[in-house]
Formats: structure tokens, sequence, C-alpha cells
């Protein structure tokens, strides 16, 4: 047996985790007043129910196994949260242990770990969960001292009794402590942040560094199991593309190959569902790829054999030539156009990306009798537990998903269609257990890939080179394409990633969004709309700020203008990434401080040597405002190389700064590795790359040698803000601009590549 | 096929001789401290040590490799420039999503071993080959400089 399965298995003394259970179980769903819209984990399918119960074990050696419900996939979320916990529960985080819950939603709230939002959305209740196990404790010892609780005190894993001078761990308390009543939640004391122990402190090291750093980290690909055979697929190399006919004869003769059998594809929008082809099992990886090269397979490719990249740009900016669907509008952009000392004219274009994860898609599945267990690096636990059950014909409950480390997950991990692959050629093979592993090649060339955009600007401006009227024509396919029938226009999550929530003070607007129509599978891709709309908008400014012969920083300053808090709603934003229009309104005070703060600490307007400049972009998103200068040196070809980078982030009250530093280092390198390299084309309806060396990621080499990361202090008043994705968005605008300052070229078009040798 | 010497260990794998040495230590000894990323020496991640030198496990035949000295991941700690490797990794948090680390490690070990002073360009030389998506490269180069010092020049 191995390890993974161990640990998965493992049954924990603690009383705790065993009432847990039973509690979990006849839970009552809350019951929502019809009027009263709830945010966070409370807005959740499954709602959410301050049990400490389900997150919380003492054993009765005083170890406290605290659950985490939220994939890691490098963001430290498997030390954050349950540090968060811990320190409600004044637990001695020596004598803590994680356990990484499995995918099951009705029991531990939401686990779709996506949109930056494990933290901001659980924070609270993991503090709640904390402090009510905490109080259980506290009134265990009170009960058995036989003295008002308010005399108790739980402190660093134990209760003392100041009076008295007594004391009794938190081991001791534990079976006590679990037979009360898990405290309401409007009567829990909250620590003070005064108290704080290990929130916000930067005291806790990953839980799994050392784990990672000596190749012992279990990730999805990693599961070993008796018996276990070996797949991979192949896949139609065009979406929607079919099997017609195949030979397997040749690599049924290849050393190792088991089987091969035929995986019924579904037809798009095929959603979450594998795209079907055929699969070959053998004795290891090696020859199942063996095996693979060796099938004959006639393909009917379908309608989408004519998707070309190069043919789809033309027509999206054709498409954002002429007027089109009215997303949003104040004022009237023809009479302000018509006003204009001047008027320009810009067009940004930004191709598919794949995510790319280091660790590719891979998923292992066992089915014996009724019950199906899985193990894989899944950023959606729930997901690919609904829909395993689903292709297999059984109910949820009989499907198990041990969730693993994340060898990275970007978006690409929200989509099980590999874990049901692997589903499905376990049920062939009767049962045993099959793990999937997708090659790179099947990473890059059937993906569900970022969008491709072309974003069309006009701006008219006044003699003193203010904006009159602001024009945007944003043409992207829609990720909805994938769920149901194609919508060929951006929905509100994607308008609501930096297309409409732009708070610049200009008269007359209009955003517009003409029809766009999906060939290949669109996903998430970290930070999603996000990256196309602040490259055109932050790019777009800069050019206006050059036009009007102003400094950019400044520009973009008193296009915000004053301080205020906007509405969303009244940009043309309903969607808010979820949360309150209230709590989370838009605050044009902290997005011009963190530009204020990253010209302050970049030295913005320093001298610098010839081919070198400074560019400035802020973007807001995931309810987090950032700014960032590059600093970026072109040489006479046209070589790029970024000495430095300036980042300003104001995500609300930090948690875990440092973890919260390196979210931004990393998003930087993606957002530079973007800007710079990373394209996915189509020709003939199928991808032309296939690997690191066509679809080019950052590597040491191109990476920013000096990232400074700058967080503004915030106090916990300050609801929090999204950590993992709002580092991107603004890194290629800022790159781009800082290009033009060194060079005097405006870069349009991403990837850069080659752009400034010609 | 002829034994294999990994991690000071003698280990027979009936795998045909062509078949390389990362899918011989992932699926047939179960060692999956050596990460598969692209199999074509493209990102690093397979990267072990063949006689000190570091090597690309996914396109390396085990007939190459019949004799040699192995060392993966599960042992680099065992080696004292390794181990301030992994040293260095945890005090700087190096690691995001952790993946493609044994591949870190292994490279920058190996680039120690051979150089105890690397320069910023000794470091892009031999660390580019290894991708990390998550982007933690400038800690990576902290940390070997680090590693570096704490070795005092020491190979």
């Amino acid at each position: 047996m191995s390890e993974v399965i161990n640990v998965s298995r493992r049954t924990f003394l603690g009383t705790l985790s065993a009432a847990g259970l039973v509690l979990a179980v006849g839970r009552p769903r809350l019951a929502f007043a019809a009027d009263e819209q709830k945010y966070g984990a409370d807005s959740m399918p499954n709602g959410w129910v301050d049990s400490p119960l389900v997150f919380v074990a003492i054993a009765e050696d005083g170890t406290v196994t605290i659950t985490c419900h939220r994939q890691e996939m490098g963001q430290g979320v498997r030390t954050s949260l349950p540090m968060v916990v811990a320190d409600e529960l004044e637990a001695d985080w020596h004598h803590v242990q994680i356990r990484q819950a499995p995918g099951d939603q009705a029991r531990f709230g939401n686990q779709d770990t996506d949109g930056s939002r494990s933290m901001r959305h659980f924070f609270e209740p993991m503090r709640r969960c904390g402090a009510s196990a905490r109080t259980m404790l506290e009134q265990a010892a009170a009960a058995r001292w036989g003295v008002p609780v308010a005399e108790v005190r739980a402190l660093n894993h134990e209760v003392v009794h100041a009076p008295t001078q007594r004391k009794l761990g938190y081991g001791e308390l534990a079976v006590a402590a679990s037979r009360l009543p898990v405290p309401a939640r409007e009567t829990l004391i909250l620590k003070t942040p005064a108290e704080f122990r290990y929130i916000g402190k930067g005291n806790v090291k990953l839980v799994d560094g050392p784990d990672m750093v000596a190749g012992r980290g279990k990730y999805g690909i990693d599961t070993v199991l008796d018996g276990m055979l070996f797949a991979v697929v192949a896949r139609p190399a065009v979406y929607g593309g079919k099997v017609v006919s195949y030979d397997a004869a040749a690599a049924l003769k290849v050393p190792g190959v088991v089987q091969v059998i035929e995986i019924p594809g579904t037809p798009p929008p095929s959603e979450f569902q594998p795209l079907g082809g055929i699969a070959v099992v053998a004795r290891n990886t090696w020859a199942a790829i063996k095996g693979r090269e060796a099938l004959k397979i006639t393909w009917d490719d379908g309608p989408n054999a004519t998707y070309d990249s190069t043919a789809y740009k033309a027509a999206l900016e054709k498409s954002t030539r002429s007027p089109a669907q009215l997303v949003h509008e104040r004022g009237n952009v023809e009479t302000g156009m018509a006003k204009a000392a001047r008027r320009l004219q810009a067009e940004y274009y930004i191709p598919h990306m794949a995510q790319a994860p280091m660790e590719p898609p891979a998923a292992t599945v066992r089915i014996v009798g009724e019950r199906c267990e899985v193990w894989t690096a899944t950023q959606a636990p729930q997901a690919t537990r609904e829909r395993v059950a689903k292709r297999l014909g059984i109910p949820s409950e009989r499907v198990t998903v041990n969730v693993t480390l994340l060898g990275g997950g970007f978006g690409r991990k929200s989509k099980p269609d590999y874990v049901v692959e692997a589903a499905l050629i376990s049920q062939a093979m009767k049962g045993a257990p099959v793990k999937l592993t997708w090659t790179r090649e099947d990473d890059v060339q059937h993906g569900y890939y970022h969008t491709v955009s072309v974003e069309h600007l006009e701006a008219g401006l006044d003699s003193a080179g203010k904006p009159l009227a602001w024009l945007h024509r944003s043409a992207a396919p829609a990720i909805a394409s994938v769920f149901g029938p194609d919508p060929k226009h951006e929905q509100p999550p994607e308008l609501g990633m930096g297309l409409v929530n732009v708070p610049f003070l200009i008269p007359n607007l209009r955003i517009e969004n003409p029809e766009a129509e999906a060939h290949t599978r669109i996903g998430w891709y970290r930070s999603v709309s996000n990256i196309p709309h602040a490259f055109a908008i932050q790019s777009f400014v800069a050019e206006l700020a050059a036009a009007a012969g102003r400094d950019p920083k400044d520009y973009l300053l008193e296009l915000i203008g004053p301080a205020r808090r906007i509405d969303p709603r009244t940009l043309g934003d309903s969607w808010n990434y979820t949360e309150s229009r209230e709590r989370y309104a838009f605050d044009t005070g902290r997005l011009r401080r963190v530009i204020e703060m990253v010209a302050r600490e970049s030295g913005w307007g320093r001298k610098l040597p010839a081919g070198q400049g400074l560019g400035i972009a802020a973007h807001y998103s995931f309810v987090t405002y950032v700014a960032a200068v590059v600093q970026v040196a072109v040489n006479e070809k046209g070589e790029v190389t970024i000495p430095r980078v300036d980042v300003a982030v104001d995500c609300g009250p930090q948690v875990n700064p440092e973890r919260i530093v390196a979210q931004f280092e990393g998003a930087c390198v993606m957002g530079v590795g973007n800007a710079l390299l990373s394209e996915i084309s189509f020709k003939a309806g199928r991808v032309e790359q296939s690997n690191f060396h066509d679809y080019q990621v950052a590597r040491m080499n191109v990476a920013p040698r000096d990232i400074r990361v700058h967080l503004v202090a915030s106090d916990f008043n300050v609801p929090l803000g999204g950590v993992g994705e709002p580092g991107v968005p603004p890194i290629a605008p800022a790159l781009c601009n800082a290009i033009f300052a060194a060079t005097g070229k405006r870069i349009r078009t991403l990837p850069i590549a080659g752009q400034l040798s010609a | 096929m002829p034994a294999l010497n990994i991690n000071g260990k003698t280990v027979n794998a009936d795998v045909p001789q062509d078949t390389p040495l990362l899918w011989t230590l992932r699926d047939v000894l179960g060692m999956t401290g050596t990460k598969f990323g692209c199999g074509m020496a493209l990102c690093g991640a397979c990267t072990v040590h063949v006689d000190g030198a570091p090597t690309r496990a996914c396109i390396t035949p085990v007939s190459a490799v019949a004799g040699k000295k192995i060392t993966t991941i599960e042992a680099i700690g065992a080696d004292p420039v390794g181990n301030t490797v992994q040293a260095a990794w945890l005090e700087l948090g190096v690691p995001q999503c952790g993946y493609c680390q044994s591949g870190q490690i292994m490279a920058a070990t190996a680039l120690l071993h051979q150089n105890p002073k690397p320069s910023d360009a000794d470091i892009d030389a031999a660390m580019s080959g290894n991708i990390c998506r998550c982007g933690t490269y400038p800690r990576i180069r902290a940390a070997i400089k680090q590693a570096a010092s704490t070795r005092g020049g020491r190979t």
C-alpha cells in the first residue's frame, strides 16, 4: 500500500473527529431568509455552519488535527487556513498537524479553489471555527473545576484557571469538550488583532516545505496503488472531432501494453467531459506512450477544423471596428468625440495561452464493487466527484475524491475531464486501479485555453489632453461556451474583470462587446479576462499620456480622480466578484494609494541609462488593488531584460504576509512570461505548439532579476482581498509601457517575442 | 537488463533497454520524487545526477546509465551540498506548489558542486533549463547564493 492511501485512510483517535462525523451527517441544511443576500462561505450551495467538529480534531495526547478543505497549489493555503484556526484556538503550532479534506461540499462547505477566494471567504469562518473549539475547551475546563467560565482562559494549548494556578492540556479536555453543544455564531468572542499569535506575523513556515524539498510531496501524478496500470489517451486534434475507426494491432504488440479502449467523446459544448479518443493501458507510462504512437486512428475533425488563429485575429479586429452590443454607457461618446481637439485609436491583441502547470493533468481511479476511489490533483473536488459519479452511474456518496498536492493549477485543474477519463478507463478495466497521465503534448494541445481577444479603444482628448470621450470594444470568446450554447459574448464575470469596473473620470464613455464565437475549449487562466482588459486599458492610458505630453503616472492618477467609494453597479458591474457592493465598493482612494506607493518605492522618474525605461500600470481585480512599475532594458538586438519590478498591493489585511509576497513575485514572473513568450495558435483546427520548446514560458534567464513587493498596511476592519491572481494583470502593460519609454516603440500585440528585433 | 545503482543501492528493474530512467524510477521502482514535466528535456523537472552530472531522466534510457552512480532527490539530503541547498530552500521559502523543486534542487546542487561561488550569469546558465510555472526564480537565485555563502566556497 502506498503512503497516499495510508494517509487518506488514517483514522484519528481524536474524540472531536469522531463526534464530527456523526454531527456532519445529520447536519440540517441552512434555511436562508429569502430577502437576505449571503456572501462568501455562507452564499455557497451547501452554506456554512460554524462547527469545529468538522475541521478540528484533538487527540488525547494533545495533537490538534486541522482539516484543510481548500487545495494546495502553491498559494500556501494548507499552511495559512489551518493557521487561522490554530490562532483562534490558541493552539501551539508545534502540536498541529494538517489533514486534507476529501471532496465533500455538503460537509466542508465550498471547496472550489479558484477566484482568489480561499482566505477571502474562509478567514472569518475559520476564525469562528477555532474560537468555538476554544470556547468548548474552556467550558469543559470550567465544568471540571466547578468554576465560572469567565475565570478560565485558553492559552497556548492549555486552559488556565488563574486564581488557583490550575491548568489542563487540550488533550485532557478533548473528550469532555466534544460532548458540549457547539456555541452559536453570535455568542463567539473572537480575538482582537493584538492577541493574534500567528495571523499576520509571518512566523509559520510552510507545512509542506520539508516534503517538497525532499521529493516526498505527493502530487496526483505520484499516486501508487498495488497492481496499478498506467494509461495515456489519444484525443482528437480538433475540438469536437471524433474517432471514425482505429487499428490497435500494432499498439497491442508494444511490450507492456495491456489493453486499448475507446473513450466516447462529448460533442461541444463538452463541459468537463472527456474529448473522447483511444486509451492505451500498459504496465508503465512509457509503454503506454509507445503504444499510443503505434495506434492508427482515422478522425473526423468536425466543424472546428477551419479554426485558424491568423484569420480569427483578423475577424476579431474587423468586429471591433463597427458598433456592437452595448455593455455600458454614460454621456454621449459621439458628442464628446466631436468636441475633441484630437482623437486616438489603438487595438490590442492577446492570443490563447495554456496554463501548463508543471504537473500535467493526472488521475488515479479504482472501482471496487459499487465504490469508486479517486486520487488526483484537482481544484474542484466536488465537480470531480459529481462528474465521475454521473459517468459511472453511481451516487456521489459512493465516490471518494482524495485530494493530493497540486503541481500547479492556474485554472486548468478546475476542470476534471482528466479524472472522468481515468474513471472510464478503470471501469473498462473492470475496476482495476489505473493512473492516467497527460503528457505535456496532451496538456498543450487539448487544454481549456485562455481566451483570445482584441480590444479596440478610441479616445477624444480636449486641448489640454484630457479625455472627453472613451470608446472600448472588447471581443473575446466566452468561457460559457464550454458549458452551453455559445453566448458569443463576454458574460458578467468576464465584463467585471476589468472591462467595466474602471473608475475613470471621463464624461462620455461607451463599452461594447462584439460577437466572438468559440472554436476551442475556453477556460480560466490565472487572472482570466483581467489579463486582456488590463493590458489594453493600461497601455492606452499611457498612449494618451504620451499624446498629451504628460507623465503617465500623473495622467493615470488624474483619470482616476479623487478618493471615493463607487457602487460597482454604477460602473455597469453586476458581478463584483460575488461580493457585497457595500463592503466591497470600488475604492479609488486605495487604487490611488498603490499607484503613489509604487511610484515612491520604485523611484519613479529616476534617470536610467540609454535603452532603459520605466513603465507603470495599475489594476483592480479580485477585490484587490495593485500597481506595478517595470524597469526594462532593451539592447541593440531588441532583446528585453528586466532588471527590476516594484509591485504595490492593497489586499486588505494580510494573514500570511510572506506567502502574499511570494504570490505576487510569482504572478509577476507569470505576467512577464505571458507578455514576452506565451502563445497558443491554431491552424486547421489544431494547436500548432506541442511542448515547452514552442509553447514558451518564463525561465530563470528572462524572469525579472529583482522583484520588490510592497504591501499596504491594513487593519482587520477592512475586508480581505484576493491574492493569487491580482498580481498578473498589471505586469504586461507596465512592461510594454516601459518598453515604450526605453525605445519609443509601442507593443500592442502579445507576445512581444521578436517584435523589437525587427 | 543490467542492474542500476540508485542512491547507493543496486536495483534490478525489468524494463526494455530503451525505457527512460524517469519512468523506470516512477512507475517501476515507485520512486516518485523525480518528476515528469515534459518528456523532452525541456523543463528539468526530472533532473537526477548521473556520476554527479545533472541529467534529464526523461530522455535517458536505462541502458545508458547501467553501472553508473545515479542519485535522485530522495537521497540528495545525504550530500552535504544538497543538504545545504535544501536548507536554503526552506529558509527562504522557495517552494510554492513545489512540483518542480526536486529538479531545481538537483540542478542547483550540481551547480554548486561544480562552481561553489556562482555569479548571476552562472546561475542563469545552469538553471534556465528548469521551468517553474509558479515563478519562484528570484528565490531560487537567492537560495543558491545563500547556500554558496553557507558553504563558504567549499564544493
